[in-house]
Order: C-alpha cells, then structure tokens, then sequence
C-alpha cells in the first residue's frame, strides 16, 4: 500500500491537522504496511518541505508553482492530478479542512472517484481500507469501502492526534506542475477578519454555551441566568449567533472561538462536529440535553438527560445554595 | 457590482439543489440490513443549508429578474419538499426520482444532477454546503466539475455582476475571503446567510399550478463505478467516561452540583 499525505499551509504556517492525517497514515502503514510520502502546495514551500521531512514520510514533494501562491480551486485540483499521476499513490488522505473541503471533491473526480469526506477512523479489514464517516450530524458511525484506485479520503479535524517528528530527515523532491493562467479562473482577494474581537472567550474560566434547544430568544435569560450565577461568559452555537440572539463573536466552534475553560456547559447544544472542535479543550464538559443519544454526551463527564427549562433553574437554585 | 440593464435583457437562471432529510429531532433507528436508518416514523424536512441556498436564489431574481429553478432528487415523498420550495416563490421544479433504489453517494448524486441539467444551461446552481444526514459536503463540488463551471464554496455572501459573481466565502477561525469567479457557477450556501421567507397561504396555493417535471433516475443512465459502499452502520461509542443523570430537575440539579464541588471542584 502507498500513502500520500497532503499536508496543507497557509502562508508559511501549517494548518495543524496536516499531522493529524500524518498520524492516520502511520495508522495504516503500522497495520497493513504501508509507504507514506506527502506532498506541499504552494508558490515557495521549500522550507516546509523540509520541515515535514522530519515526520514518517520517507519523502515530501514539495509541489511549486508561482501560480499556486494563493490558493485557487483550479490550481491546486490541476497540480495534484498531475502529481498524483506521476507518483501513483493507491491512497490518498487529505485533513478536512475548509480548503479540501472547496477542491478535493473536484480532484477524486478528475479519477473517477469518490472521496471518503470527513473520516473519523480507517483500518484495514480484509486486506482493505475502510473509513468511518459520521452520518446524521454524529448521531450513527457509517463504515465505507471505496472502489479501485486510488482512493481518497479526508480526516477530521481532532480524529488523531497528531504525529510527532522523528530524529532524522527524509528526502525533499521538488514537483513542478505544468500551469497556464488560463487554467485558473476565479480571482482570490486577501482573508480577512470581519472586526477586532471585542470579547476573547479563550481566556474563560467557566463558559455557559447555549444551543438551538432554547428554542427562541426569549428565553435567553434562563441560560444568563446560570451564567450569572456562575460568573461565566455565554457563548453559544452557530445558529443562535446567525439569528442574532448572541453577538457573532460569541460562537464557538471551527468558524467562531476556540475555548479552553474549567468548565463548559452546553446547554441544548447537539454536539456537531464543527461545534465540539471549538470546545474540546474543556477541561470539564456538562451536558444539559433532553436527546439521550445527542452527540454531545460523548464528550460530557457530566450530562443531565433532561429539559433545559426544568433543569437549567434548579441547577441555578442549587448553585446559589452551594454558594451560599 | 450593478446589476443594470444586462440582466434585464438576459434572464438569469439559478437552479437551487434541495434535498429532503429527516428532521433534525428524530430519533434515528438502524434499518434491518444495518445500511441506512429505518424510515418508519421519521418525519422529513428541507436540509438546512438548502432553505438558505434557496432563500438567496429568490432574493437575487427578486433584484435581477429570471427565473428559480429547485431540483431534488429522492424518493417520491421528496415532492413535499419541492411544493415547499415552490410556495416559498420559486418557479418550477425539477423532481429526479429514484423510486425505492438506496441513496447514492455524493458524486452518484451530482452525475444524475449534472445530466438532468445538460438542457437547462443555468447561471448559476445553488447548493447547500453539506447534508444533514449524509454530511459528504461535496454534492456541489463534484457537480461544478461535471458541468465544467466554477464553484466556490461555505458561501456567505453573493453579489451578482455581469457574468460574473463575487462571493464572499467562510474561512476557518473567523477568517473570511472574497473571490471573484466567471458565470456559469455553482456556489455550495453556508446556513444563515439572510432571512428565511415563510411561505403564504397565497405561495401554498399558486404553488399547485407550478410545473413540477419528474425525470426517472433511471433514465438519466449514468455510469457508477468509483463510489462509496457503505459496509455497516453502529452507533457510537462513547470515548469518555460519562457520567448521566436522569429524574426530576430538582434531583438531578442537587446531585450535579455534589459532583461539580466535590469531584471537579468547579465551584
Ligand atoms: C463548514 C461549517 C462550519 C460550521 N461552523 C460552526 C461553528 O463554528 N460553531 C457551531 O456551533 N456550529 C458550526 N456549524 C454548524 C454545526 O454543524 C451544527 O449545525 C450546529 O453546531 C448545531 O447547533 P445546535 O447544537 O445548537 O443545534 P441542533 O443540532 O439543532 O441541536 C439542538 C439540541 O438541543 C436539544 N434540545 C432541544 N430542546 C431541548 C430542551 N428543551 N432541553 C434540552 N435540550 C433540548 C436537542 O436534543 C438537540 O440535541 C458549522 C457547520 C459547517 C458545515
Ligand atoms: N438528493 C439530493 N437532491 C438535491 N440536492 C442534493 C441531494 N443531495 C445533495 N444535494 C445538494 O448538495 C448539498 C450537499 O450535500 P452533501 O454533498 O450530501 O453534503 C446539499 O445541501 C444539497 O443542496
């Protein structure tokens, strides 16, 4: 079996889950045997390539092209077909970032093929790789075979942690692709930030996130009610900050903030995955949900199957008590 | 960018992909062969993402004229979605049926899309960025390269120009983008991009007369190699040892509160 691992950067810098993917490459090789190589995009990643050379790809290709300087579907869909030709992997892994999310899909077409999205697990059953994506938004695991090659596949973000480098260097081979500007037809402009957070949750202690299970904005004040009395910031998930019932800065999760509290409460909140990623780091997770297999409570120590309307007050209650 | 006179003259067309999925508050059952879930019981809605895809295609035909277009493809219970979609102001629909076959995966999906839309020639295609149930995020994607349009995706803004359309896309950490790219296109719609529409009494009751033309999936006779098998469906395992609580508000509250003192000593 022969791995290849693209890794993905962003001006210079790694996008973090690129080792993550590393780590469920050296899944697969440690149990079927496996070559892992790995592959950089981008106009100059020389020194990235470098950098990943230290990591369990016995060689990176350090894929380069002036027109690959900002990130457009066109380019990098037509540099990796062309490098994948050429190097033939049978597999291969992507991190399911927003970036393979825009172009992934394109390149396992330009094969044929099916891209395994959003993985959360691979092994090797019968001789063949098999993924578990999530269905349901987490509520069920779905094992999947992909046909023929190469199969492509992308990894979740926090599904492994991510591989450590090793003691010696690896060999760098610079890939050039064959680019036309005519080739590339959308126009990116610069990133940008929308305004300077006026609120950093990544500093709070306690946190009291609320979700879609508040139903409407009016009660709001039952959730900062519990926020009060606990001296916590409120924060919530992505539907209540696109209605407008919390201020945009106050989500979390992979488009908002990523906390690291003593302890968050998530209170009608499911449990996606672009959710949990912004909150995983908690060092205590209470649960409030009335869902019992809401995927929220795999990640709870603490979860109270319940109605947040009768049991978010009478924790309140309790908490005064405690205090008092 | 205006949208002046050339859209008066040329009619624009938006196709909106909508697919049916189950609400977001059913209780999910394996089906028997442990392949997909039981249906029985489980009431279905638009996919999130799609209402939003759909809401932004009536409000740019509302500012540049043409005409919207909803498409599903599904079993034939996917028809309440579509006179949904209908009631809300679209045009008309576009119903490919795949009768009792298993729902294919995303780039099944798009191939019976991509040859059902050969006659239409459209503008623009409107997709949600992923499905609630399926969650590939790649339907889209995968279509644009069918077609040979341009796509961009986690779309959170649209601005139409004369064959050409700016979007601003969602990037991770708060970060966004702005891309410029030639029309025809396919943009794949983030939720909560603009207010949703309810439909009216007079929307329900016009949407009877709206065309809805059904294309049997068989007929579109695409080639399926390449694709996704699902070999088996479990339910998750928990990986952290959690602890439940279940009864009266007032018990649970107390026994909690014991825990988060004493045990995490958070408070
Ligand atoms: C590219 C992309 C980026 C995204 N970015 C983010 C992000 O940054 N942050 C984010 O949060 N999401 C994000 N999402 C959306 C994410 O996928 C989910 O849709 C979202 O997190 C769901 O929010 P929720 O849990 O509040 O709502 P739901 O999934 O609707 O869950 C509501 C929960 O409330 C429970 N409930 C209902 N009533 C009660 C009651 N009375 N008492 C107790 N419980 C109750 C239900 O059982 C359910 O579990 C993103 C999605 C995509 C595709
Ligand atoms: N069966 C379908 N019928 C119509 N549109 C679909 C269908 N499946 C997927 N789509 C569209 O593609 C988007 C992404 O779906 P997915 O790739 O399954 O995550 C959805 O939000 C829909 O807009």
């Amino acid at each position: 079996m022969s791995v290849l691992v693209i890794l993905e950067q962003r001006g210079g810098k790694w996008n973090r889950m690129s080792f993550e993917t590393m780590a469920a490459a050296g899944k697969i090789a440690k149990e079927m045997g496996a070559e892992i190589e790995a592959a950089v995009v981008g106009a100059d990643v020389q020194a990235l390539a470098e950098d990943a050379s230290r990591y369990e790809a016995q060689k990176v290709y350090a894929v380069a092209h002036p027109l690959l300087a900002e990130y457009t579907p066109d380019g990098m869909t037509a540099a990796l077909e062309q490098l994948i030709r050429a190097v033939r992997p049978q597999l291969v892994l992507f991190p399911h970032s927003y970036q393979v999310r825009d172009y992934a899909p394109k390149l396992a077409t330009r094969f044929g093929k099916a891209l395994a999205s959003d993985a959360i697990d691979v092994r090797v059953a019968d001789g063949q790789v098999r993924f578990t994506r999530q269905l349901f938004q987490g509520k069920l695991n779905a094992e999947v075979q992909a046909a023929g090659e190469p199969q492509f596949a992308s990894v979740q973000a926090g599904a492994f942690r991510a591989a450590q480098p090793g003691a010696g260097a690896h060999t760098v081979e610079t890939f050039t692709p064959n680019l036309e500007p005519s080739q590339i037809r959308s126009q990116p402009e610069e990133p940008f930030r929308e305004t300077q957070r006026a609120v950093d949750l990544s500093a709070a202690e306690t946190i009291v996130s609320v979700g879609r299970g508040i139903k409407d904005k009016d009660s709001m004040p039952v959730v900062e009610a519990l926020a009060e009395v606990l001296g916590a910031e409120l924060a919530a998930s992505r539907p209540i900050c696109d209605n407008g019932w919390l201020p945009m800065e106050r989500q979390v999760g992979s488009s908002g903030q990523t906390v690291s509290p003593k302890v968050y409460f998530a209170v009608g909140i499911s449990g996606a995955i672009q959710h949990l990623v912004g909150m995983k780091g908690s060092k205590t997770v209470v649960a409030i949900n009335k869902d019992e297999s809401a995927p929220i409570f795999e990640m709870a120590d603490y979860g109270v199957v319940g109605d947040l309307f009768e049991v978010v007050p009478a924790l309140v209650e309790e908490i005064k008590k405690a205090k008092a | 960018m205006a949208v002046g006179a050339y859209w008066k003259k040329k009619r624009m067309k938006t196709i909106v992909c909508v697919k049916q999925v189950p609400a977001r508050d059913s209780t999910v059952r394996l089906s028997s062969d442990k392949k997909w879930l039981d249906e029985t019981d489980v009431t279905f809605e638009m996919n999130e993402p799609d209402a939003y895809a759909l809401e932004e295609a009536l409000q740019l035909r509302d500012k540049a004229g043409g005409e919207v277009v909803v498409l599903s493809v599904g079993p034939p219970r996917v028809t309440s979605t579509i006179r949904e979609a209908l009631a809300k102001g679209a045009d008309r629909a576009i119903h490919i049926d795949s009768g009792s076959e298993p729902p294919l995966d995303a780039s099944g999906t798009a191939q019976l899309i991509a040859a059902a839309l050969k006659t239409e020639s459209p503008e623009l295609v409107l997709t949600g960025l992923q499905s609630d149930d399926a969650g590939y995020g790649q339907t889209g994607v995968i279509l644009a390269e069918y077609l040979g349009f341009c796509h961009a995706t986690i779309v959170m803004e649209v601005s139409i120009g004369e064959g050409s359309v700016r979007v601003k896309r969602e990037l991770e950490d708060g970060w966004f983008q702005h891309v410029t790219m030639p029309l025809p296109a396919v943009l794949t719609i983030q939720s909560g991009i603009k207010k949703l529409r309810y439909a009216t009494l007079m929307g329900i009751k016009k949407a009877k007369t709206k065309e809805v033309r059904t294309i049997p999936a068989s007929d579109l006779k695409i080639e399926r190699n390449g694709g996704l098998t699902i070999t088996s469906v479990n339910a998750p395992q928990r990986n952290k040892q959690t602890q439940l609580f279940t009864g009266p508000a007032r018990d649970v509250a107390k026994q909690l509160v014991e825990k988060l003192k004493f045990e995490a000593r958070v408070i």
